[in-house]
Order: C-alpha cells, then sequence, then structure tokens
C-alpha cells in the first residue's frame, strides 16, 4: 500500500495501523499477519541491540521461538541496564481492585497523559497486552508485593485514579529486569542466544537498503567486529544524557541510535523529553548525575522559596511571612500536587528570580515541619522514612530537622527512532524497541508506563510483527566480506581515529559539561524561539570547538572509557541539534514541550491541534545540513482531545 | 588553573591500583587531590580523571553506572573493605563526607581468583553470569504464563523471596570472603525461587545445578565468617546460605 504525500501526511511514513473496531485491531493484525514456520526459524539470525527490559524480554522470546539471536550490550553483564534503576512500578490494566480499570481506561488515560500526541492503535495494544505482562513475571518468579490473602498489591501512582500499578518495593525495574535476563540466562544456556558483553554497536550496516548487521567495537579489546543477521532490533534507551545531568545512568547514550539514524533512520518528537520536578539538587560543579525520588514526598511537603532575592538566612530562620509558598498560592485547588511538569516550571520560575536556595541557588524547599507537627514524626517516618534516608545520605542533612531541598532532573525521552505499528524504522529490516522508540507516550509519559512498554514491546509485541519482515521480504544471503561491512567499519575505525588525533585541550567530560548547559538552558524546562535559535547556534560552535580542541587519552586497543565517551558526545552533540530544532519547528506547547510563546493565562501548556496534530520524524541530510521533516498525522477515533487545568 | 578554596574542600592522598591488562603487572600510584564533602566517592575519582586527562595522563578505568546503588557496576576497594567504609552502601552511593581532610585512601579492585582484573579498577565477573544461566530462573515461554493470581503466594514469603531478589550481584560478598567464596550470591537467587510456588517444578536440579556452576567457576567454599553478609551493600543475609545448603542436601538425596 502506499500513501499520498500531503501538507500532514509524509509518504514516507506509513504507520501500517490496521483498520476495523480499536479493540480488535491487534487480535486482527496478528490474524493477518504472515507467520514463520518453526522449522525455518532457526534459519533466520536476529541481533539484539541493548540488553535492558525491552532488549532482554525480546532476546529470550525470540530464542524460544527458536530463532538466533545474537545480543549485545555494552556493561560486563545485561543484568546492568539501567532499566534497575526504575523503582515506581508497572501498569496493567487487569483491574483486581475492581475499582473500574479497563484495558479502555489504561488506553485514555496514557493517550490523555500524552496530551495527544501518540498513535492511539499503538497505545491501545500497550493497554491489552498490559494484563499479560504480569502473568509472564509472575511466572519467572518476580517477587511483586503482595498481601495478606496472598494476591498482589496494587497502588494508585501519579495522579491515577484507578490503583494499576503492580510493584516490588522501590525496586520494580530491577526486579522485572532480573526477570528477562534469567530467560535470558536460560537461552544463553540453551545455546540460543549468543551473549556478547562490553560490545558496543559504533554502525548499522544497510545492504540494498535493509539492515542486515552492525558493526560493534569491543569494549575490552579495541576490536572491531563485523555481524550480520537478517534483521536488527535496538533496545537501546533513551537520550536523557544529552543534558549532561540526567537521573539515567552514566553510561546511557544515543549513539546506537544516532548511528542508525545516519544510515537513514527518521528520529521523531526527539523535543519531547520528561523532567521530573522532585529531584536531589546538584551541589557543585563536579557533579555527574541526579538522583530522582519519589515524588509521593509532595503529599506532604510543601513548596516555598524566600520572598525576597538574595536571602541567605537558614531555611528555619525565615520566618512564615516571608516564606512564598508558590504552588500552593498560584494553584489553591491543587496545590503542592500539581502536574510534574508544572511543578517543573514554576521552580525554575522561582529560581529565575534569583530566589533559589542552597549553595547554587538551583533548588527550592520542600518542607515536612508542617506534616511532622500535624502527623506526628513517626507517621512521616513510616511513610517516607526510607526516602529521608536516601536524602540524607547524598546530601548529609537531616529532613526532619531542616526542609530538603530539590530541583527538577531530565529522568525520560519520548522521543526515538520512528516506528511503525510493526516497530520497524524507516529502514526495513531494523526494528526499534522500549524507549529507544517514539511511538506510546505522546509528548509525555505517566509514571509507570515505561516498564510496562519495555516489555510489551519485547514480549508479545515484536515476537508477532517481526514475520512482517523475516517472513514477507525475500532475503538474499549477506557475508561479513560485503562491501557495505566494510565501509561501514571502515567509517568507525576512522571516527576513532579522527577523536584519537584531534589532541587538543579540553577533557570529553568538560565539554559534554558544556553541552548540557546549553541544552538545560535553551531547550529544558521553558523554550522559546529566539533562546532555541540561539542555543542551536552555540551547539554548532560548540560542536565544531569539539572536533578541533577535544583531547582524547590513551591507547585504542584496550578498555579506553575516555574514547568511549568521547563517541558518545560526538553524537550527542550532532543529535542535541536536531532536538532543537525540532523544538523550534513545533511552535506549539503540549505535555513536555513548553513553549513559552504557547500559553494559557494560567500558564499550562497551549497545544495547537489543528497545525501540530502529527509526529515530526526528521532525515539526517549531513551533520551541517537542516535535516527534512516529514510529518504523520495523528488521528484520534476514540479519544476526545481535552485542555488541562488546575486551578 | 587556581580555584578558590571553596567551603568544604579536603586535600585527599589517593594510592590507586594501576594495571595495564589481564596478567600485566600492577601497583599503586599516588595522587594527591581536592575533594569536597559533597562529592560523591565516584564523583572525587571523576575529579582525579578528569585532573590526569588534562595534564596528558591517562584516567583510571573503573566500572560505574546508575550511581545509585543498583546496578552492581561498581566494584572499588577502599582501604581494605568492598565499597568502603559505610554499611550497606555501594561505593557510588558513599559520601567523601565520610573523610577528613589530610586522609589517606587506598583503593584496589575486587581481589578474587575468580574474578581476573582486565584493567586498574575493573575485574571480569562474567562468572556470576555463567552461574546464573546453569539454573537462576523458572523456565516458563513468554505467553505460557496462567493468570498471575492463579497461584497465591503468603506475604511472608514473597517478602523473604524479595528480600533475597534485592542482591545486585556487584561481587562483594567474593571480594570480602577469605575463601573468595560465591555462596551468598548464589543461594540468594536459589533462595528466592526456593521460596516462591513458580520455583517449585526445578527446585532439585536448580540447586546442584548453580552449585556446581559456582564450585567450576573457581569460587572457594564457605567457612562461616560471615563477611559477605557485612560488606553486602543490600544486606542480603546468611540464612540464604543455610537455605542453600538445606536444598542442597535435600536435591542430592532425592536426585543423586
Amino acid at each position: 500500500m502506499t500513501i499520498a504525500d500531503s501538507p500532514t501526511q509524509s509518504a514516507k511514513l506509513d504507520s501500517k495501523v490496521p483498520g476495523g473496531p480499536m479493540e480488535d485491531r491487534w487480535t486482527n493484525y496478528k490474524f493477518d499477519l504472515k507467520l514463520v514456520n518453526p522449522a525455518n526459524r532457526r534459519k533466520f539470525d536476529v541481533i539484539i541491540v541493548g540488553t535492558g527490559l525491552a532488549g532482554g524480554s525480546a532476546a529470550a522470546t525470540l530464542a524460544e521461538m527458536g530463532y538466533n539471536v545474537k545480543a549485545f550490550c555494552i556493561h560486563d553483564s545485561p543484568r546492568r541496564a539501567h532499566s534497575i534503576a526504575a523503582q515506581g512500578g508497572i501498569n496493567a490494566a487487569k483491574n483486581y481492585k475492581g475499582d473500574g480499570d479497563s484495558v479502555h481506561r489504561l488506553f485514555y488515560d496514557t493517550v490523555k497523559g500524552g496530551d495527544y500526541r501518540s498513535r492511539e492503535s499503538n497505545v491501545h495494544r500497550l493497554a491489552e497486552v498490559s494484563v499479560d505482562i504480569i502473568d509472564q513475571c509472575v511466572a519467572q518468579g518476580v517477587p511483586f508485593a503482595r498481601e495478606y490473602g496472598g494476591l498482589l498489591d496494587n497502588r494508585s501512582f501519579g495522579g491515577a485514579q484507578v490503583s494499576r500499578t503492580f510493584y516490588a518495593r522501590g525496586q520494580t525495574g530491577q526486579q522485572l529486569l532480573l526477570g528477562a535476563y534469567g530467560a535470558m540466562n536460560r537461552q544463553i544456556h540453551a545455546g540460543k542466544i549468543e551473549m556478547h558483553t562490553r560490545q558496543e554497536m559504533v554502525d548499522l550496516v544497510v545492504v540494498n537498503g535493509v539492515a542486515r548487521g552492525i558493526i560493534t567495537r569491543n569494549l575490552k579489546t579495541g576490536e572491531y567486529e563485523r555481524h550480520s543477521a537478517h534483521t536488527v532490533l535496538m533496545c537501546t534507551g533513551g537520550y536523557g544524557n544529552a543534558f549532561y545531568l540526567s537521573t539515567n545512568a552514566k553510561n546511557s547514550n544515543v549513539t546506537a541510535a544516532w548511528r542508525a539514524h545516519k544510515r537513514g533512520a527518521y528520529f521523531a518528537n526527539p523535543c519531547y523529553t520528561q523532567i521530573h520536578p522532585t529531584c536531589i539538587p546538584r551541589s557543585g560543579d563536579y557533579q555527574s548525575k541526579l538522583t530522582l525520588m519519589s515524588e509521593s514526598l509532595r503529599n506532604d511537603g510543601r513548596v516555598w522559596v524566600p520572598l525576597t532575592k538574595g536571602d541567605t538566612r537558614k531555611a528555619t530562620e525565615i520566618p512564615e511571612a516571608e516564606r512564598d509558598y508558590y504552588l500552593e498560592r498560584k494553584y489553591p485547588s491543587f496545590g503542592n500536587l500539581v502536574p510534574r511538569d508544572v511543578a517543573s516550571r514554576n521552580a525554575k520560575t522561582v529560581c529565575d528570580e534569583g530566589r533559589g536556595v542552597g549553595p547554587t541557588g538551583e533548588a527550592v524547599y520542600l518542607d515536612f515541619a508542617d506534616a511532622i507537627k500535624r502527623d506526628g514524626r513517626s507517621t512521616i517516618e513510616a511513610r517516607y522514612g526510607n526516602l529521608f534516608e536516601m536524602y540524607e545520605r547524598i546530601t548529609g542533612d537531616n529532613p526532619y530537622e531542616m526542609p530538603m531541598r530539590i530541583y527538577p532532573a531530565v529522568h525520560y525521552t519520548m522521543g526515538g527512532l520512528w516506528v511503525d505499528y510493526n516497530l520497524e524504522s524507516t529502514i526495513p529490516g531494523l526494528f526499534v524497541l522500549g524507549e529507544a522508540n517514539f511511538s506510546d507516550h505522546g509528548a509525555n509519559r505517566l509514571g509507570a508506563s515505561a516498564l510496562m512498554q519495555g516489555l510489551a514491546d519485547g514480549y508479545f509485541v515484536i515476537p508477532a510483527t517481526i514475520a512482517s519482515h523475516l517472513a514477507g521480504r525475500k532475503l538474499e544471503e549477506v557475508t561479513k566480506d560485503h562491501p557495505a561491512f566494510k565501509e561501514a567499519e571502515a567509517s568507525a575505525r576512522k571516527r576513532a581515529d579522527d577523536l584519537m588525533a584531534i589532541k587538543g585541550t579540553r577533557s570529553v567530560e568538560s565539554m559534554h559539561r558544556e553541552l548540557g548547559n546549553l541544552v538545560w538552558n535553551y531547550c529544558g524546562m521553558e523554550r522559546t524561539a529566539e533562546g532555541l535559535k540561539e542555543g542551536k547556534r552555540k551547539i554548532a560552535d560548540l560542536r565544531s570547538q569539539f572536533w578541533t580542541d577535544v583531547r582524547v587519552i590513551g591507547d585504542q586497543n584496550t578498555i579506553n572509557q575516555d574514547l568511549e565517551k568521547a563517541g558518545r558526545v560526538a553524537d550527542f552533540m550532532e543529535f542535541a541539534e536536531v532536538m532543537m530544532h525540532d523544538a523550534l519547528v513545533r511552535d506549539e506547547s503540549c505535555g513536555g514541550h513548553f513553549r513559552a510563546e504557547h500559553q494559557t493565562e494560567e500558564g499550562e501548556a497551549k497545544r495547537d491541534d489543528e497545525h501540530f496534530s502529527h509526529v515530526t520524524a526528521w532525515e539526517f541530510n549531513g551533520p551541517d545540513a537542516v535535516p527534512t521533516e516529514h510529518r504523520e498525522q495523528l488521528t484520534f477515533e476514540e479519544v476526545k482531545l481535552t485542555t488541562r487545568s488546575y486551578k | 588553573m587556581i580555584q578558590k578554596a571553596k567551603q568544604g574542600d579536603m586535600r585527599i592522598t589517593l594510592e590507586v591500583w594501576r594495571q595495564a591488562g589481564p596478567g600485566a603487572p600492577g601497583a599503586f600510584e599516588t595522587h594527591e587531590i581536592t575533594a569536597n564533602e559533597h562529592m560523591s566517592f565516584l564523583e572525587m575519582l571523576d575529579v582525579l580523571n578528569q585532573e590526569l586527562v588534562e595534564s596528558g595522563r591517562e584516567p583510571f578505568a573503573f566500572d560505574h553506572d546508575c550511581r545509585e546503588g543498583i546496578c552492581g557496576s561498581c566494584s572499588l576497594t577502599i582501604d581494605g573493605q568492598p565499597h568502603g567504609p559505610r554499611e550497606r552502601t555501594t561505593a557510588c552511593q558513599l559520601h567523601m563526607r565520610t573523610y577528613r581532610n589530610g586522609d589517606r585512601i587506598k583503593i584496589e579492585p575486587w581481589r578474587a581468583n575468580a574474578f581476573p582484573i582486565v584493567k586498574d579498577l575493573i575485574t571480569d565477573r562474567s562468572a556470576f553470569d555463567k552461574i546464573q544461566q546453569a539454573g537462576g530462573y523458572v523456565s516458563v515461554n513468554t505467553g505460557a504464563a496462567p493468570d498471575a493470581h492463579a497461584i497465591p503466594v503468603a506475604k511472608e514469603k514473597a517478602d523473604l523471596a524479595f528480600e533475597a531478589a534485592a542482591c545486585i550481584g556487584c561481587g562483594a560478598c567474593v571480594a570480602a570472603c577469605p575463601n573468595a567464596s560465591a555462596m551468598l550470591f548464589t543461594s540468594a537467587k536459589v533462595s528466592q525461587l526456593t521460596l516462591l510456588p513458580q520455583g517449585e517444578p526445578e527446585r532439585e536440579r536448580r540447586v546442584l545445578a548453580m552449585v556446581d556452576a559456582m564450585d567450576d567457576a573457581g569460587f572457594g567454599n564457605c567457612s562461616n565468617h560471615y563477611e559477605c553478609e557485612a560488606a553486602c551493600p543490600k544486606g542480603i543475609s546468611v540464612e540464604n546460605i543455610a537455605r542453600m545448603n538445606r536444598e542442597y542436601a535435600r536435591a542430592t538425596l532425592i536426585e543423586r
């Protein structure tokens, strides 16, 4: 099928979304898909890059089905992927609490939460398979929280009006990842997964327009390796570290996605990033990452800053009349419980006014004094004891006596490589799963939905849709001495050689910090056309400085963390420019993308559904050229578009 | 670059293990740096590495990632103690306010035959993966699972299983053990799956296979020093070792 090109719909972006009633689409689609005969599956090699929740679950399931899986991760073990750090939980429309939840409600909440910028059919499928994920994980021995009757416990999370979040204390991501890791281990033991650890994908190999392999650098020996397959799955996470400081793990990066982008995979909605309001602020220039604290703290903590600029007194010495409880003042009905993006933006505003607190001036108080007075210390300790302890460990301050200091931080990215209903990118044979793709969260992700999406893609979606490629296309034999492999390997080697040869004066780390500052200041919580234009210019300058003045130390033929980092920062530099360009072109506010020019009188994000109800996907034209914009029109058949209000 | 002294700054002397590669000779290298009490231990190492890079010398290689105490990557023995002096704290969550101006700190990799040094402070912990591959799972294919509520699990058992499952696979237990035993690590997974009904069908073969893999990987035996529990950043209990010993004995009677 071909689709016609129009101003709102590019012919290149066929979403392949099936027709018919929403609730039957996935079932009917699966029936219509071609199947790969079990006996033929062993003839197909599948490369999976990244072994977090999405990659790990895909690797295990495809190997169980009989495919030959080759999996790659940059860590020393698949168990270290950053999925492990997710705290809160995983949503599923089980309705075990009988409080009116359903697949339709989870679907509806997710589309609305995404501020109407996600693809309805994908989200509905996500809600449908959510229930199977829980069954699967329990069968694996994932120790979810239970009630005394022996059944699973649920909680309400992130402002949801039903209790649909399954959890394992504050370590849900860890337990789900270890479940997928176990399932992978079983297949490694059975010889169906060939696991390659400490290997970084440095290029994608495209043969006659189809993704047929990757080039990796062995991080232990520095050797370059060629790996061929019939299809490539990228499950490589998000790009939050473009901001340098984020809650992402230090090694999380955009490199694999970016190298695929340069080979022809379109990058969709890169400007959609999510900023979490309750993180521990940075304490100095040496800060390497930020730590998230559960936003449940806002249930009892009161957010404030001094009324006047430059007030350096200790928090406890500032009298009540000289404090500004700005959220309670501006949003009388929601107060401290306004949504993540509203809370984050307001913290920035008061800090920009010079009223921020702490040594850096980039923090606001979250004060429990009133709650302790009202409910008693032991009640507060029972609710938040572990969080208070974590806070004290990191800051050295005791939150029972001194208000916490908090500041927003980047922690998830909704944008990613564009994929169709099959999770296939614009390069045939290249599939993208989990946070690395763009499709399910629109402009804003709901709490406890990241784990759900990663596992939905890996356990339940790709095992069905991969057949569209493997059974649907004629795939010629490709060997590793194909010219495409030679060319990709040579270009990866040259890139590393070029980085080593600069021998400038600045450390990679310092340049990444500078990039992060630019992205945060111009493309963070609040964006303006003017700022984005300036930010783009500054990033372009920084990028040229990087390529003339960076200093990479050591040899290539051994572990060289400086070189690894240099390659990733180089990609972040190119990526950040496109991110800002996307933010500039999206001349509306929606979800995590807040353009100061487009707000309601209440300071809320003001969408422009008439002109921007589409996905923007960028085609790479070279690092110095403006990328080509492609659009996928979003249509809403089930969900009615509305505007939020928290006054 | 001359920097103004900041509040909380401290001069620290570091002795850091330098080793070019597996099997290469290694030695401690001494460096002096200015740290700050608010830095994490790894941020202090970042500062050292950045100074080294800017003066044209090679930074120290060390494993780290999440810096939140959950990924299990960091693996430093600090003044002889895996993860350093604070109880139940990974090296990445250790902060410099634990130290005083003028302190001398010795940093080295995990020391265990089963964890060969790869470079500087990085060791190869793939032996842990091999133990898990031998049987640390429930053999259930995707899509074949019954409804999650089909089998109730008593809360007490589920909680105990969770506590065992909280292991982050860092290897501190092995590094702390005078015999470099991996009993705490292996028993944590055996316990988790023994305590849950989902693990029952493979109960015997799992413990036998995992213990065999552990022995094959060259880990030592347990002689009840309990250093592992003391060093474990997640507080995994040695009761798991007792449970694994019982399970092993039981399985040997049934299966062998």
